[in-house]
């Protein structure tokens, strides 16, 4: 079976987006899978960019033994305090993670979305991983059940995912060329031999494809992660994309390298570059003619739990759910309650027509803008963002582009964005940072900024704008983007040296 | 004749899964393998399954204390690298 794939490339400029999610064209991008399918992902907070503002998801650990060896990961996993893929705090046992999922999804009603993705790789401990799926699928049949894999042993196991009613699967595909793959995967351990370099590479590659194709011909919704290694497989994944779209994919989420030093894996160790937002963009754009893109990843740790970009794992652990009493059937009345109401909010903003872009001259550039945002309007103040929404203004309309993570320096207080609650020197070194954050932005949105944090931005050439507060995100960027048409700064300069 | 677990190794279950033996089991602060039921794999598989899927260096020796997996041997990190970054070491 061919699965249709959306585009969200969908004309910016008919009704059907939301203006006040924050989500850009992606919900036009929704609109064009058949009704079933789109019945799956429109509560799932990783596959629908609108869902992801108001459905939360978790993920539990129980699954550390891998079968692999990336360059990107590194199996020492047991820190709390970062915030990445394969990251988690406590391994949990299968009877555990079901005492865990329970308790959450009874607290957290609109967690739709339970997934198992770690630390190491699900289909490499196919006992925790299923008996947890199994468990679930009996006790909370209200929970969607995901499962992401490398795709090594992916061919076996499809029968098992199809059995256990698991219908959304991600596979990190990061190449389809073996000496591409050797570069990112040094082993894998295959029919019990640790096979190294280009041969092990190129099994890897042909277990994630035939599982790709397995489970797209049994109508299994099929995501691919590809993460973006600067000279690595930076052109490489146009193909990837064209490839893993015409095999049935549905979503390529295409993420940016993670490589510190100081994680101790292979690339942070031998100072591999990772990409920059623009490098980022570019591929996201130049894979959208393909198929559609998912562009707000957070890049999520093993154990997250919460709607995407928070994480309120530290409610919920060992500890903490060993003494909460939950009832669960009560809760399911509970939260079919909540779900119904948010998918009716959703189905409402379908009808809402986003902004236009009219009165704006033809030919006039695009500008790029960070929104201080939070539930689709401009919301927080400059000091206190912990991630800068991106969008895109043109005389196509506004898009949602990216997040970029910032690291807060403001701790608060009355004259708060002046950073007095922390000491000056790494006051500096942070605003400094979080200025950098937003290169390429002409504009910052805010609800609010402070005075130092504002004449810097101004010396960075970023405009400070806190004029839009509590406006939705869309409406704002386009008020903005016709406030900067209206001075004429947006169409080519007429003096030729000047465009030279 | 067996394999021994070291305190480099981070619990991550991949040894136990794939022991032919159940000689592995969980303990702290980390995995141990029981000398009574360990075979090397002799008779069962071509390698050691353990330290053909662990994925910490240094993590399974040898009775003479010898690392079946070698600083570098799994990451490919230059051996420089690792003594600059603490991540080497001679021997068991």
């Amino acid at each position: 079976m061919e699965l249709p794939v959306i585009s969200n490339n969908a004309p910016a400029a008919e009704g059907g987006g939301c203006s006040s999610s924050g989500c850009g064209t992606a919900p036009d991008a929704l609109s064009h899978l058949p009704n079933h399918i789109r019945a799956k992902v429109q509560d799932h907070p990783c596959y629908s960019e609108e869902a992801h503002h108001y459905f939360a998801r978790m993920h539990v650990a129980v699954a550390p033994a891998c079968n692999i060896q990336c360059n990107y990961c590194n199996r020492k996993y047991d820190c709390s305090n970062e915030s990445r893929p394969g990251v988690v705090s406590e391994l949990l046992t299968p009877d555990q993670a079901i005492k865990k999922v329970l308790a959450v999804a009874a607290e957290i009603p609109q967690m739709t979305v339970l997934g198992i993705a770690g630390p190491g790789d699900p289909l490499a401990n196919p006992g925790r991983t299923f008996e947890t799926f199994e468990q679930l699928s009996a006790r909370a049949p209200d929970i969607k059940l995901c499962v992401s894999t490398n795709g090594l042993t992916l061919p076996q196991y499809v029968d098992e995912i199809a059995k256990h009613n698991i219908d959304h699967v991600t596979i990190t595909i990061n190449c389809v060329d073996p000496e591409v793959g050797a570069k990112i995967y040094p082993w894998i351990f295959w029919e019990n031999k640790r096979i190294f370099g280009i041969e092990g590479a190129r099994i890897l590659i042909e277990q994630q494809q035939k599982g790709l194709q397995m489970l797209t011909d049994r109508g299994i919704l099929v995501k691919v992660n590809s993460v973006l290694i600067p000279g690595v497989n930076d052109e490489h994944l146009k193909e990837v994309s064209k490839i893993v779209k015409e095999k049935g994919a549905f979503l390529h989420n295409v993420m940016p390298l993670i490589a510190e030093a100081e994680h101790g894996t292979y690339y942070g160790i031998m100072e591999q570059p990772e990409p920059t937002p623009e490098m980022l963009q570019d591929l996201q754009d130049a894979c959208a003619g393909d198929m559609a893109m998912m562009r707000h990843c957070r890049q999520c740790r093993a154990d997250a739990v919460g709607l995407l970009g928070e994480d309120r794992g530290d409610e919920f652990t060992l500890d903490k759910i060993d003494v909460m009493d939950v009832d669960y059937e009560a809760a399911m009345v509970r939260r079919k309650v909540v779900h119904d109401e948010i998918l009716e909010k959703l189905d409402a903003q379908r009808g809402i027509v986003k902004p236009k872009a009219s009165g704006i001259p033809e030919g006039s550039r695009p500008v790029l803008m960070a929104v201080a945002g939070k539930n689709g309007v401009v919301a927080e103040h400059f000091g206190h963002a912990k991630e800068f929404l991106i969008y895109e203004a043109s005389p196509e309309g506004v898009r949602f582009i990216s997040h970029r993570k910032t690291e807060l320096y403001c701790g608060g207080m009355d004259a708060c964005g002046d950073g007095d609650m922390v000491d000056a020197g790494a006051t500096e070194s942070l605003l400094d940072r979080n200025i950098r954050v937003l290169e390429g932005c002409e504009v910052v949105l805010c609800s609010k900024v402070g005075y130092e944090p504002w004449a810097k931005l101004e010396a960075a050439g970023i405009a400070p704008n806190g004029e839009h507060a509590m406006e939705p995100i869309e409406d704002a960027v386009m008020a903005v983007y016709k406030e900067i048409a209206a001075t004429g700064k947006l169409l080519p300069a007429v003096d030729s040296k000047k465009v030279a | 004749m067996a394999l021994q677990i070291t305190e480099s190794c981070v619990n991550c279950w991949a040894c136990v899964d794939v022991c032919p033996n159940d000689a592995i089991y969980e303990d702290k602060p980390h995995f141990l393998i029981d000398d009574g039921k360990c075979t090397e794999c002799l008779g069962d598989h071509a390698d050691p399954q353990c330290a053909a899927i662990c994925p910490i260096e240094m993590a399974i020796v040898n009775e003479l204390g010898e690392f079946l997996n070698p600083p570098g041997s799994l990451t490919g990190i230059p051996i420089e690298k690792l003594k600059e970054f603490g991540l080497w070491k001679d021997a068991a």
